[in-house]
C-alpha cells in the first residue's frame, strides 16, 4: 500500500517539476512533428519507388518510427534532470525518511510516461491531416507499446545516472549508445533496405523488434508474430530496467 | 538514544581499500545536544551516514533511536531527522510543497502535514517564502528551510550534517539560536557534525573529537580544555628565572618558558593557583607586573590530542582532485 501512496506522492511531485519548467515537454512535441513536416515530403516518393519498402504508405512506415524515437530518446535523457537534484541533497534526503525506495524510481519514471504517452497522442493526431491512415485498436496498442518502451527507458536512464552520479559522465555514455542504436533501429529507414549484413547486425538491438512491431500493429497486424516478438521484447526491457533501477535507488551510496 | 560500539566502515575504491572510519563508540542521552567535531574527512559524515540508515557499517553495532540499526532500518528512519551536508530541498520545487510532502513521506495526513508545515515555518522565521522556488532562497533560509523539513515528523533525534558550512556569520549566529531553541524548547535530542571549533564550542553540551577514523576525545567543552591542556598562566614580573623556577614547583604545572621580562607555563587550573603563586611571589620579594590565565580553546584541545592543529588537518597531504558527488 505505502509503496502506491508513495509512487504517487513521488509522481505528483516529479510532475509540478515538469510543469514548472515545461520547455522539454514542448521539444519533445516540436521534435516529431518537424520529422513529420519536414521528413515525412521527403518519405512519400521513395517508398512509391523503392521495392522492398514494407507494406503500408509511407506514414504507416514514419509515425511508428518516430512513436518509437520518442519513446527511445524521450526516456533515454531524464536521468539528467535527476543529477542536480542528486547534488542538492534531495535523493539522500528522501532516503532517510520511511519513504519506499522503489517509489523514488517508479514515481519519476511513471511521470515520464505519462508525459511521453501525451506527447505520443498528439504526434498520432497530428499525423492525420498529413495523410496517416491506421486501424485505431492497431494505434491503441502501438501506443501502449511505446508507453512501455519509453518507461523502459526512464528507468534505464535514472539507473544510470544514479550511477555515474555527474553530467560529464552521463551524456557521454548515452550519446554514445544514442547513435547505433538510432541507426541499427530502422526508425529513419527500414532495414529491409538494408544489404544482409547490415540487416543481420540490426537483429541484435533489441529497439528494431519494437519498431518492426509496431509499424506491424499500425497495419492492423495485431496477432503477427513480429507482433508479439516486439510486445515481449518491450515487456521485458520493462522488467529489466525496473530491477536494474530499484537496485540503484537501494544501493547505499544512492 | 544512540548507542553505538565498534561502528566501522571501509570503501573500496580503484586505489585500495580507505578505512574511513576505524571503529567508534558513542553513546548519547536522550535531551542531549552533542557535537561530533574533526576536520573535513575524518570520518564524521560517514559515521553519522552510518547511524542514519545512509550506509552499512562494515563493522560494530548501534541501537538508535531504540531500533537496531543492522536489522530495523526502518524503525529509525521513522523516529529520526536528519539535515545533510547538501540541504535536500529540491531546487526547483516550491517551498510549502516541499515540506508537505516530507510529512506524507512520515505518514502525515494532507492536511496534517499543511498545519505542520505552516508551524514550522512561522517557527523557523520562513513566512513569506511558502510560494518561492526553493533556489531564489538565501543561503540562511536555505538551511533553515532543510532543518524544517527534518523537522517535519517531530523527531525524537535530530541529526545535523555541518549546519553552518557556507552560511555568513550573521546567519550563522542566527542558525545557532534557532538549533539551541529547538533544544531548549522541544527536548529534541541534538547530534551535528562540525569542523568548527567556535560551533561546536557555542552550541554543545558534550563533544566528540574525531580524527583519521577514530574518537580521539570525548567531553563537555570545559571538560576537553581542562584536561588536555591546561590554562596559560603569564607573569610579567622583574626576576623571570626565580618566577620560573618558582612555577615549576607549583602542583601540576608544566611548560614553563622564561620570555623576555615573562614567563608562560600551563597548570591544570590557572584560576587556582594564582593565588598561591603571588603569595610566594611576595613573600620572595618579587615585583610582579602582571599576570594572565588564558583558557584553552579546542584548537588547543586538537592540537595536544591529535599533534596537529584544526587548519592544518584540513590541508591534504597529497592534493587530491574534487570528484563530483562522492560520498566520503
Amino acid at each position: 500500500m505505502s509503496v502506491l501512496t508513495d509512487t504517487w506522492l513521488i509522481f505528483q511531485r516529479s510532475m509540478r517539476q515538469s510543469l514548472r519548467n515545461p520547455f522539454w515537454v514542448i521539444i519533445g512535441i516540436v521534435q516529431p512533428f518537424l520529422y513529420l513536416a519536414l521528413f515525412g515530403p521527403l518519405l512519400i516518393p521513395i517508398v512509391q519507388s523503392t521495392p522492398g519498402f514494407p507494406p503500408g504508405d509511407a506514414w504507416q512506415v514514419l509515425v511508428p518510427a518516430l512513436l518509437v524515437q520518442l519513446g527511445l530518446f524521450g526516456g533515454l535523457f531524464v536521468g539528467f534532470a535527476i543529477l542536480a537534484e542528486f547534488r542538492a541533497g534531495v535523493i539522500e534526503r528522501m532516503r532517510v525518511t520511511p519513504v519506499s525506495r522503489i517509489a523514488l524510481l517508479l514515481g519519476r519514471a511513471l511521470k515520464d510516461t505519462v508525459v511521453l504517452l501525451i506527447q505520443a497522442v498528439l504526434l498520432t493526431v497530428l499525423a492525420v491531416p498529413f495523410g496517416l491512415r491506421a486501424p485505431i485498436g492497431g494505434v491503441l496498442v502501438g501506443l501502449v507499446l511505446v508507453a512501455v518502451l519509453g518507461f523502459a527507458m526512464a528507468c534505464a536512464s535514472y539507473a544510470l545516472a544514479m550511477q555515474v552520479k555527474s553530467e560529464e559522465a552521463f551524456l557521454p555514455i548515452v550519446q554514445a549508445v544514442f547513435l547505433p542504436v538510432l541507426l541499427l533501429s530502422g526508425i529513419l529507414l527500414p532495414l529491409s533496405l538494408a544489404p544482409l549484413w547490415l540487416f543481420n547486425l540490426s537483429r541484435v538491438n533489441p529497439f528494431v523488434y519494437v519498431v518492426d512491431a509496431t509499424r506491424a500493429v499500425f497495419l492492423g497486424d495485431l496477432a503477427s508474430t513480429t507482433a508479439l516478438v516486439g510486445i515481449a521484447v518491450a515487456l521485458v526491457l520493462a522488467v529489466v530496467t525496473v530491477f536494474w533501477g530499484v537496485r540503484t535507488f537501494q544501493r547505499e551510496s544512492a | 538514544m544512540i548507542h553505538a560500539r565498534g561502528l566501522a566502515r571501509t570503501f573500496k575504491t580503484r586505489r585500495g581499500t580507505v578505512e574511513a572510519v576505524t571503529g567508534v563508540d558513542i553513546d548519547v542521552s536522550a535531551g542531549e545536544l552533542v557535537g561530533f567535531l574533526g576536520p573535513n574527512g575524518a570520518g564524521k559524515s560517514t559515521t553519522l551516514r552510518m547511524l542514519t540508515t545512509l550506509i552499512v557499517p562494515t563493522a560494530g553495532t548501534a541501537t538508535v533511536a531504540g531500533h537496531d540499526l543492522l536489522t530495523d532500518a526502518a524503525g529509525i528512519r521513522r523516529q529520526i531527522g536528519y539535515v545533510g551536508q547538501n540541504g535536500g530541498a529540491g531546487p526547483d520545487c516550491i517551498v510549502a510543497d516541499e515540506l508537505i510532502l516530507q510529512g506524507r513521506f512520515y505518514g502525515l495526513t494532507s492536511a496534517r502535514a499543511r498545519t505542520r508545515a505552516t508551524e514550522l515555518i512561522e517557527q523557523l522565521d520562513l513566512v513569506g517564502t511558502e510560494n518561492r522556488v526553493v533556489n531564489t532562497l538565501s543561503g540562511g533560509q536555505r538551511r533553515r528551510l532543510d532543518i524544517a523539513m527534518g523537522l517535519m515528523h517531530l523527531p525524537t533525534l535530530m541529526f545535523l550534517d555541518e549546519p553552518s558550512t557556507g552560511l555568513d556569520p550573521q546567519s550563522r549566529a542566527n542558525l545557532w539560536d534557532h538549533i539551541r531553541s529547538l533544544h531548549a524548547e522541544h527536548g529534541t535530542t541534538l547530534f551535528l557534525t562540525t569542523h568548527y571549533l567556535d560551533e561546536a564550542d557555542a552550541l554543545c553540551d558534550r563533544i566528540l573529537v574525531i580524527d583519521t577514523g577514530r574518537i580521539v576525545a570525548e567531553g563537555t567543552p570545559d571538560e576537553l580544555k581542562r584536561r588536555v591542556s591546561g590554562d596559560l598562566v603569564l607573569v610579567g614580573a622583574g626576576e623571570p628565572a626565580r618566577v620560573a623556577e618558582l612555577a615549576a614547583h607549583l602542583p601540576g604545572s608544566s611548560d614553563v618558558v622564561v620570555d623576555g621580562a615573562g614567563v608562560r607555563f600551563r597548570v591544570p587550573d590557572g584560576a587556582r593557583v594564582l593565588p598561591a603563586l603571588m603569595r610566594e611571589l611576595d613573600a620572595a620579594d618579587i615585583a610582579m607586573t602582571s599576570v594572565e590565565v588564558r583558557r584553552p580553546s579546542l584548537d588547543d584541545v586538537f592540537l595536544a590530542v591529535t599533534g596537529r592543529t584544526l587548519r592544518d588537518a584540513e590541508t591534504p597531504t597529497t592534493p587530491e582532485p574534487a570528484t563530483a558527488g562522492a560520498s566520503r
